[in-house]
């Protein structure tokens, strides 16, 4: 018996997640074809809607913005071993941070608005994420369950802000009030008018700010060395004399904060007002794109515009073909977690003896295996 | 406060602790058995659907209970698989298996009845009858104990029956019988059970089987008992309080029933707190109450109110060796 031998890197970054993908889209489009509708033509419809025209680039980028803040914030927490599936949560309640200090500073400018609210969404996501990060650290309480609760908590005290405290006197919706210009962050269609009507701003140059800034944070940094560190072996970061403890909170708070910048693409971007559930589950939706790509920024950037696709074709779907609903890109994204994060055991043992039959090293074994069986 | 208003603040806590019960108790299988199970959510939305989808179609409310139960051991069997024979990140497969459900049940209930995800309202026949108790009526005039027992005890879905009847059924397997035994411990210590000659595997995927069906029960009460029909997340997070009582009581199943009237009892005090005025507190924000779950078991997980460790072996796939 041959031990098992890792895959090759561009196999284990590229291929396999591939492959994984693969299986997703395939049993996706069974579905589609299950009830009666052509997949391929689907898939078609998809894409022109996401990539076809202007306002169909623009939602696309848009929602992939959300997307990319969401899946750092789960990759952060997982280089320190940690799942965070509070990013909603986490991104709710940055959002009261965000319009706090929108409405305070909306007679100014939005260069004065736009940092101070992003130190703002991400103070509050940020607490959001410590919180279940301390507890996890100094009272052991699992930080899976903990967030799973804190986003229901969010959920609860959102509503009642949104109804009792910042509802806006003259509207019976529980929502805040409409930011003035200078909260608003400016639309890319100001300058590139070929975005159309689409609401995607300049939040996604944070963003992308963001992929780089995580990038050298994980991999060129003494802190990204000592998270990975955790989450590759708490006992190792121990020995070496480094505080776990401190560490998950430090990762969590990461976390919280970057998922918090949803925020400030919704709150500011796009609504211009904090509204009830603004998050729309693009928490849920980071931990797919960050187990995607592999929780590499570059990965992330690439999985968060495909999320961002998915979502915009998807709209553009139910108006083409009414059978085929919106929802259908829930199951897509449930499936692709499921074959890349929960079943990516399926594949991998078969890959790797396929890689180890093909080796160089293994051929040679094989041979003088063969040659000493014959002679004997 | 008068009396009629204990006694259906009574009834009501009963019935919205019922499925927060069974689905308690199917989370209680497989985290002893060493699953941590997040997707309890999930299973109950398959269930819902398929239960009220058959119910509607056949008009035959058990064939809808019998294909819901399916349903969701089918559901539970995917998230085994991935977390048992694959060793997957079970928290991974739990969020999967609760997308999928949310995803699928919307997606279908739109694409075969175009009513919005919505499933067709269910009538008579097709829909759970509430059961009276023996003698409920005759018994109503004794003092204290009779409105007790015809108001409070009987008149409810035969689910909520089974749910409770499932508490002492529940701790006798545990505690009392082979089964419970090897389940306890595949949960604490799967190497020692592997080396007595049980295979954990098997062990695990039984526990879960029976996750599924009180997983099914639980999302088929709320379509075709309290409901009349299917609607979008109609489960709207039940599967998490549930998830939240089970670790609130410690994994035990008596505290868990204990635990769940408590939720349930919240539950149908924040529907009739709704613009109430409450002395020197004035009107209390049904959010606070329905938070109020969650922030317990926070404290509680935090050890801030005794101290909630649950199995050793939970959320480990097992390796039998490298």
């Amino acid at each position: 018996m041959s031990a098992r031998r890792p895959l090759p890197r561009w196999a284990d970054i590229l291929l396999l997640p591939a492959i994984n993908l693969a299986m997703a889209f395939l049993i996706s489009g069974l579905v589609v074809l299950m009830i009666g509708e052509n997949p391929l033509y689907a898939v078609q419809v998809i894409l022109y809607g996401a990539f076809g025209y202007g306002d169909g680039v623009g939602y696309t980028l848009y929602y992939a913005t959300n997307f990319i803040f969401t899946g750092l914030a789960f990759a952060i927490a997982a280089h320190a071993g940690l799942f965070n599936i509070g990013g909603n949560g986490q991104a709710y309640v940055a959002g009261l941070g965000a319009i706090l200090v929108a409405l305070a500073l909306d007679q100014t400018h939005w260069l004065i608005t736009m940092p101070l609210a992003m130190i703002a969404a991400g103070v509050f996501g940020g607490i959001w994420g410590l919180i279940p990060g301390y507890l996890q650290a100094k009272r052991g309480s699992h930080v899976v369950i903990t967030t799973i609760m804190f986003n229901f908590i969010a959920a609860a005290l959102m509503v009642y802000m949104l109804n009792r405290v910042l509802k806006a006197p003259n509207t019976m919706a529980p929502e805040s009030e409409t930011l003035d210009i200078g909260g608003r962050v400016p639309q890319l269609r100001e300058f590139i008018p070929f975005f159309g009507y689409s609401p995607v701003n300049l939040t996604i140059v944070v963003a992308i700010a963001f992929l780089v800034g995580a990038y050298i944070l994980i991999w060129r940094t003494k802190l990204g060395y000592q998270l990975r560190t955790l989450g590759h072996n708490p006992v190792a970061s121990r020995y070496a004399g480094m505080s776990n403890s401190k560490l998950i909170m430090i990762a969590m708070t990461l976390s919280g904060a970057c998922a918090g910048m949803v925020a400030i693409n919704e709150v500011l971007g796009v609504q211009n007002r904090l509204v009830l559930d603004f998050v729309a589950d693009a928490g849920f939706v980071g931990i797919a794109v960050a187990l995607i790509g592999r929780n590499h920024p570059i990965g992330i950037g690439l999985a968060a515009v495909l999320f961002g696709a998915l979502y915009q074709g998807g709209q553009e779907l139910q108006f083409v073909i009414p059978a085929v609903t919106r929802e259908m890109i829930e199951v897509i994204q449930a499936l692709i977690i499921l074959f890349t994060g929960a079943m990516e055991g399926l594949f991998r043992p078969a890959l790797e003896r396929g890689f180890v039959l093909m080796s160089v090293e293994q051929k040679a074994e094989a041979t003088a295996r063969a040659t000493v069986d014959s002679e004997s | 406060m008068d009396i009629d208003l204990i006694l259906s603040m009574a009834n009501a806590t009963l019935r919205l602790a019922t499925p927060l019960l069974l689905a308690a108790l199917a989370g209680l299988y497989s985290e002893r058995s060493g699953i941590f199970d997040i997707g309890l959510e999930g299973k109950m939305l398959a269930s819902a659907f398929a239960a009220a989808t058959v119910a509607a179609v056949t008009g035959n409310v058990w064939l809808g209970l019998l294909v819901g139960v399916i349903v969701s051991i089918l559901t539970t069997m995917l998230q085994g698989f991935a977390s048992i024979t694959l060793k997957g990140n079970q928290m991974i497969a739990g969020v999967a298996v609760t997308m999928l459900a949310a995803g699928m049940t919307t997606f279908l209930g739109q694409t075969w009845f175009s009513q919005g995800g919505r499933t067709p309202q269910l009538r008579g026949d097709s829909r759970l009858q509430q059961i009276d108790l023996p003698f409920a009526d005759q018994l109503a005039g004794v003092p204290i104990l009779g409105p007790i027992y015809s108001e409070v005890l009987s008149g409810h879905y035969i689910l909520v029956y089974v749910a409770f009847l499932a508490v002492p059924l529940t701790a006798y397997v545990l505690y009392r019988t082979r089964f419970g035994l090897r389940l306890r411990a595949v949960g604490e210590n799967p190497k020692a059970v592997d080396t007595a000659g049980i295979s954990v595997t098997m062990q695990r995927y039984q526990a879960i089987f029976i996750t599924g069906i009180l997983a099914g029960l639980s999302g088929a009460y709320f379509s075709i008992a309290q409901g009349a029909g299917f609607g979008n997340e109609m489960t709207a997070g039940k599967g998490y309080v549930a998830l939240a009582a089970l670790i609130f009581s410690k994994w035990r199943p008596v505290p868990v029933m204990f635990t769940c009237l408590l939720f349930g009892f919240l539950d149908a005090l924040q529907i009739r707190m709704q613009n109430v005025d409450l002395p020197i507190v004035g009107q209390v924000p049904v959010q606070a109450v329905q938070a109020l779950p969650y922030i317990l078991t926070v404290v509680l997980l935090a050890g801030f109110i005794g101290k909630a460790v649950g199995p050793r072996a939970g959320g480990v796939p097992y390796v039998k060796e490298r």
